[in-house]
């Protein structure tokens, strides 16, 4: 038996047609489909450059079912600003039908970490109604696998190489769930598109709430990660069960964790299924690895202590309160 | 009813959007051309406009903003100046791309670095080739009108582009003039009901903006762009004689003063045409030919105005408020010997004259030199300088002194490469 | 629909500027339905999908990049094999127990 959100998204429309030229185990249009199903009011997409852009828009042909407007690399935020607001203002002439339209951006996390950061801010503090979805895949995919300030420790990307004298990238990854946390928004969550229950429960919140709604959501790329195709949505839950990538919501500034994994995994299980962390398993880098569990350990248990006594005995996929 | 009032050029301009009342604004401050932003604000507060603010966190984001909206089929308005034009640069392209309506008024001032706040036409004028159409004013009445035209104007369905409408920085925008201000309904029925192309606000009907073009369709795409521009060039004129017709004062795609008879003439856009005007009453008044020609259309540029008004002339100077480093002479300069090339033979000598740089105020006496220059070159001086900044401390680059070339050059005397 | 590589564009036939719509923009929604992806497989893997032992989890169906996962009646019915790029995500995801998906080498189809 399906659960209900799959079947409710059964219901709706496709909002992205095949044929489009994401590479093959792509995350984002995975994570692009699992977000607009969860809604059934019709939605508008804006898109800040990136892979998810120029794969499935060459003039003239679109995959896209739904509006969507692609701006410039750092404007995704305030591109919807200007949609959303201008749907209020025509909406209060009586110049559009009473309907109800949601707007949600896609921005990788170049163009949300980096260049879209700051339009990303103005958005959330104006308190547009929109929802943001930052498609993560820890570099700048797009140009070839460069460096952001998403890229995780240690990771090679060819702006911070692993080579003879380095170990790739020497930052740790920004909180950018934090800093969208700073914003006092209604709605934020962290999630992945391996577990789609908690992506599309979280999605359907996120539509639902009034105002902005943030939802970072770690999305594998086999192209840069130098991991199997056929592994995204495995890598994807495995983020979750090594804790790299806590599934946690803030709705209304309450904080719940909505991943309790049965067993936590050592980072080894994830780092090794990456050629992009290959270097690590060296001797002269193990520090790194240890250095990169030891910061999981610290936020996990940061957000254990921030969850109290409202730990989930067990949450496995398909068990969230909706 | 239309009624005279005492406004600034930025109080003007708010007015006119009031009067418009586009359904959104997305603007961030910036000197000079703040108080349209927080006249605008002011007015929805009051509840005499029903437009939407949006006061987003950077000029780069009012732009995109503005895209956005406009894309939805709002119809859109902001202002900005120097490096607010500067950081919203390449969303200008896109918004024109998109050939997207879009109206922005522009406090001209000159761009760091030195930062300085005074007036200077080179933030503009670096956009020239962004595919906006932009009207530089030359007093606050018509920074005013400019406003109300540029709606009519961008929306044409010939046109579809977004325009600037410059007005000069502090010149302009903090100086107050006796202005007309028309009738609230009067403005709104010149200006219309905006009829977007697409929006993205239908579901039955998905619109994808900004898909990324293979090389085998820019080309086409710009093609389609230009075409708005050229088309523009009847538009301006004929949107500018239904002003005429509906409010008394009538506009072109550029302002003619004196210049049927003229043998010497001065060609300035903004604010100082004013201060040229006079000094030609003056001239004339001592038996003097001169005359004015002011452009209020820099893009689309209007050529064939240029070379009627400058071809029977005996001396021209181009009087530039912006400044291109590296070429010859400044924009409006390279392009009005640019236009004149075909018709060289019959052609004046033309030079160029650039002023007001960073707000340096300029002079009736400046402009009655550069006539007396003008007067010079007609009686075969030589040694008139080609190119000048004027009332510049120190000796000007010798570079720039002969344009006009004494002697043809005979032998080709080019160097080869070291092989 | 025919597998193999899209011809290219023939600048000729393409339209003239005055027969393109203004702002470059695309009213042809999900208009790369027409472009196959299929021959992305290269050879390599296809995915089998046996209908007797599927369960109906729609984990397939929500975890293709590609969409690639024919509904009838809201449960899964076929694969679109011209725009199956072979990932494997969709045999990866079928649950262990049920198995109704496998990865065939593609040469075997040849």
């Amino acid at each position: 038996m399906p659960n209900e959100q799959l079947i409710f998204a059964t219901n709706q429309a496709e909002p992205l047609a095949g044929g489009h030229s994401l590479c093959a185990g792509c995350a984002a249009s995975i994570i692009v489909r699992q977000v607009i199903m969860s809604t059934a009011d019709p939605v508008v997409v804006a898109n800040a450059t990136g892979c998810l852009e120029v794969c499935t828009g060459i003039y003239p042909t679109t995959s896209w079912n739904v509006s969507w407007i692609h701006n410039a690399f750092a404007n995704a935020a305030a591109t919807l600003s200007g949609v959303e607001t201008a749907y209020r203002a025509l909406r209060k002439r009586g110049e559009i039908p009473e309907r109800e339209i949601k707007f949600v951006a896609f921005g990788g996390d170049g163009g949300t970490y980096d260049i879209g950061l700051q339009s990303l801010s103005g958005a959330l503090e104006r308190g547009h109604d929109m929802v943001y979805v930052c498609y993560d895949n820890g570099a700048y995919m797009n140009t070839g696998v460069q460096r952001s300030s998403a890229t995780p420790l240690g990771a090679h990307t060819t702006t911070s190489p692993a080579g003879t004298i380095s170990y790739g990238k020497a930052e740790r990854r920004k909180d950018l769930t934090a800093i969208a946390e700073g914003h006092g928004i209604p709605y934020i969550a962290q999630t992945s598109p391996g577990y789609y229950m908690d992506l599309m429960y979280k999605a359907k919140r996120a539509f639902q709430t009034k105002g902005p709604a943030f939802l970072n959501v770690m999305s594998p790329c086999p192209l840069g990660w130098v991991s199997e195709p056929g592994d995204t949505l495995i890598l994807a839950r495995l983020a979750a069960d090594t804790c790299i990538w806590p599934l946690f919501e803030i709705a209304e500034g309450e904080f719940s964790l909505t991943y309790l994994p049965l067993e936590k995994q050592p980072v080894t299980e994830w780092l090794k299924q990456q050629g992009r962390f290959r270097h690590l398993f060296t001797p002269e880098n193990e520090g790194v690895i240890d250095q990169f569990q030891a910061e999981v350990d610290r936020n996990w248990q940061k957000l254990l202590a921030r969850a109290g006594d409202a730990i989930p005995d067990f949450a496995g996929p398909g068990e969230f309160k909706v | 009813m239309s009624k005279t009032l005492v406004l600034s050029g930025n109080l003007a301009v708010a007015h006119a959007l009031r009067q418009v009342d586009p359904h959104v604004y997305p603007g961030y401050p910036i000197t000079p051309s703040t108080k349209i932003m927080e006249a605008v604000a002011s007015f929805i507060a009051d509840g005499e406009m029903q437009c939407e603010l949006i006061a987003v966190e950077s000029e780069h984001s009012a732009m995109s903003a503005a895209v956005g909206a406009a894309s939805a089929g709002a119809r859109v308005a902001s202002a900005t100046a120097a490096n607010g034009l500067a950081f919203m640069w390449e969303v200008l392209y896109i918004a024109s791309g998109s050939q997207l309506p879009i109206v922005l008024a522009v406090g001209n001032r000159a761009l760091s670095t030195p930062i300085n706040g005074f007036a200077d036409h080179g933030e503009a004028m670096g956009a020239r080739d962004a595919s906006w159409i932009t009207l530089y004013s030359e007093n606050v009445q018509e920074a005013y009108d400019n406003i109300i035209q540029a709606f009519r104007i961008g929306e044409d369905k010939r046109v579809r582009l977004p325009v600037i409408v410059c007005l000069d920085g502090f010149l302009l925008t903090h100086t107050s003039e006796n202005i007309t201000l028309e009738d609230d309904e009067t403005v709104k029925a010149f200006v219309g009901t905006y009829q977007a192309e697409y929006s993205l606000l239908n579901p039955d009907q998905p619109v994808s903006h900004g898909l990324s073009d293979p090389p085998a369709y820019y080309m086409e795409h710009k093609m389609r762009q230009q075409a708005g521009m050229e088309q523009a060039r009847a538009v301006i004129e004929e949107v500018g004689a239904k002003f005429g017709e509906q409010f008394g004062r009538r506009y072109g795609l550029v302002d003619s003063y004196r210049m049927d008879d003229a043998e010497i003439a001065v060609v300035i856009l903004g604010s100082e045409a004013g201060r040229v005007k006079s000094v030609v009453d003056n001239l004339r008044q001592a038996g003097k030919k001169a005359g004015v020609l002011r452009i209020r259309a820099a893009r689309p540029f209007p050529e064939e105005q240029i070379i009627r008004q400058l071809l029977g002339l005996r001396a021209v100077a181009v009087m530039d408020r912006s400044y291109a480093p590296g070429a010859v002479g400044a924009p409006m300069f390279q392009e009005i010997r640019s236009a004149l090339y075909d018709y060289r033979s019959s052609a004046p000598p033309v030079i160029n004259r650039i002023y007001g740089l960073g707000g340096r105020e300029l002079r009736n006496a400046d402009v009655e030199a550069i006539f007396a220059e003008l007067e010079a070159l007609t009686s075969g001086d030589e040694t008139v300088p080609g190119i000048q900044l004027v009332g510049l401390r120190g000796e000007p680059l010798p570079t720039w002194q002969e344009l006009r070339p004494v002697e043809t050059p005979t032998a080709k005397t080019e160097q080869p490469y070291a092989q | 629909m025919s597998g193999g590589l899209p011809a290219e564009p023939v600048p000729g036939n393409l339209p003239h500027w005055d027969e393109l719509p203004p702002g470059g923009v695309s009213e042809d929604a999900g208009s790369t339905a027409a472009r196959t992806t299929g021959y992305w497989r290269g050879g390599g893997q296809r995915p089998l999908l046996d209908l007797n032992l599927c369960v109906q989890c729609l984990h397939c169906w929500i975890s293709c990049p590609d969409a690639c996962f024919i509904l009838e009646n809201g449960k899964v019915a076929a694969i679109d094999y011209d725009h199956c790029k072979g990932c494997g995500i969709c045999a990866q995801e079928c649950p262990p127990m049920v198995n109704a998906i496998v990865l065939i080498e593609e040469r075997r189809f040849a």
